[in-house]
């Protein structure tokens, strides 16, 4: 092979992951490897646990069965892997999540100053140049409140970008929003992957799967059902599960 | 019977000032104890949820009187000689903890999950998440009940009167004594907590209106 083993080896690696919600098996001995700069889009039913994955990966959830490892550190319980692990992977929200006291321009220099140590004047300079490409740098100074849905969601990539992560995960970063305001996330989105992000998201938008992910993984029940890259996987899906998932999902559309 | 003159209105307000003086430290040393019950009542250690549940629970279940009592008696007791100051601020204190701790627990957990989440996913300590996120949010819920119990406490201070404190009502009933003008003076004792605690009541009102608006 012509790479090296550094490029070979996965950002995001997770070895027959399990979960449960007291006796309710959310995941079940889920294994996938993410490449630095691959795009991965996750979708299945409501209830098949692609939500709760990409939390697993930054630990927002914890896991009881397997492992997950980011950028060659494996997630434990203990503080300094989860620190290590929340450094390098950026997370998008359903709903937004801006915190509603603090300006944008706050929302966005808050982590780097707290958690790198930042200057101020640094995080503003990093902190206008994602403004800048997520185009809201005019309402750096508002309130999230006084922003459009899908400004607020531009304003939620921005400020994820801030801490300059290595990979973002997005769960359902379009589902809050109104339909006239998702082109513009999906948009952004567009852009970053363009740039060369990685990225897992959770996400309907079968459009934007189609144009941006070098593979789509189907999960129902809490499994990986099938997976594969986008013209393969809308052309010819090979199982029951997904062709009626798909069915739905695209008459919507 | 004797006229209510400058000098019983100069009484009462001497009365009055120590009435203030212990609702702000009530509600100072309410404010600091306070804050550390309600951020342990909301932390992961089950110890410190159970202890400080067990805490509130005694001080929401037990009238104010006893408490001061207690304190002022029972330290007494213990063989330590301390100054009825002492002994009524450390009352106060844990009275207003008790209080303020469960109306700050209820702000805390009123401010939604995901803004936790998003300070976890940025890497935001434990320190960072509640100073920078989740407190600023949760004393705004909170400020109306806040503002309830500050004016709870300030008529809750006539308590003091039965370890000596001469406050305002206790300032009063001495002015009465010497007057033979119950009704008047009371009148005016009840007219000056009224002036004190209404602006405060309406203050709250207002602060709640705005926070509904706000969250519309």
């Amino acid at each position: 092979m012509p790479q090296s083993a550094a490029a070979q080896a996965p950002l995001i690696a997770l070895d027959g992951v399990g979960k449960w919600y007291g006796a309710y098996h959310a995941l079940k001995n889920v294994n996938m490897t993410v490449r630095k700069g691959e795009k991965i889009v996750l979708c299945g039913p409501s209830g098949s646990g692609k939500s709760t994955l990409i939390r697993c990966i930054n630990h927002l959830e914890e896991i009881q069965e397997g492992k997950i490892t980011v950028e060659g550190t494996t997630l434990t319980a203990s503080a300094r892997t989860i620190d290590a692990v929340r450094r390098e992977v950026g997370m998008v929200f359903q709903s937004f999540n801006l915190f509603p006291h603090k300006t944008i321009m706050e929302n966005c220099t808050l982590a780097p100053m707290r958690v790198k140590g930042v200057s101020k004047a640094d995080a503003e300079a990093t902190a206008r140049k994602y403004l800048e490409r997520v185009r809201i740098i005019d309402q750096a100074d508002k309130y999230p409140a006084q922003l459009s849905g899908g400004q607020q969601q531009r304003a939620a990539i921005a400020r994820a970008l801030c801490m300059e992560p290595k990979a973002m995960l997005f769960d359902e970063p379009t589902s809050a929003l109104d339909p006239e305001m998702v082109k513009e996330v999906l948009d952004t989105m567009i852009g970053l992957a363009r740039d060369g992000m990685t990225m897992i998201c959770v996400t309907h938008e079968m459009g934007f799967a189609r144009q941006v992910a070098d593979r789509v993984v189907f999960m129902a029940s809490g499994e990986i059902i099938e997976e594969g890259p986008p013209e393969e996987f809308f052309r010819d899906p090979k199982h029951q599960r997904t062709r009626t998932f798909l069915g739905e999902i695209l008459a919507h559309h | 019977m004797a006229t209510i003159g400058p000098n019983e209105l100069y009484f009462l307000m001497q009365g009055l000032k120590w009435t203030l003086a212990l609702t702000i430290i009530g509600f100072i040393g309410g404010g600091v104890f306070g804050l550390a019950v309600a951020l342990a009542r909301t932390s992961e250690a089950p110890f410190a949820r159970r202890f400080t549940a067990g805490y509130i629970a005694i001080f929401q279940g037990t009238p104010l009187l006893m408490q001061l009592f207690v304190v002022y008696y029972g330290v007494a007791l213990m063989g330590f000689n301390v100054d009825a100051w002492v002994a009524v601020a450390v009352a106060f204190t844990l009275h207003a903890s008790a209080f303020l701790g469960e109306i700050w627990r209820g702000g805390i957990q009123a401010v939604p999950k995901g803004q936790t989440e998003a300070a976890n996913a940025l890497g935001l300590h434990y320190v960072s998440r509640m100073k920078d996120v989740v407190l600023p949010q949760a004393l705004r819920i909170s400020l109306p009940a806040t503002i309830g119990f500050l004016v709870q406490l300030i008529k809750g201070t006539s308590l003091a009167a039965i370890v000596g404190f001469v406050e305002l009502s206790r300032a009063g009933q001495i002015v009465s004594n010497q007057t033979f003008r119950p009704l008047t003076v009371f009148a005016i004792v009840g007219i000056i907590y009224f002036l004190i605690c209404w602006p405060l009541s309406l203050w709250g009102a207002s602060m709640e209106r705005r926070l509904q608006t706000a969250s519309r």
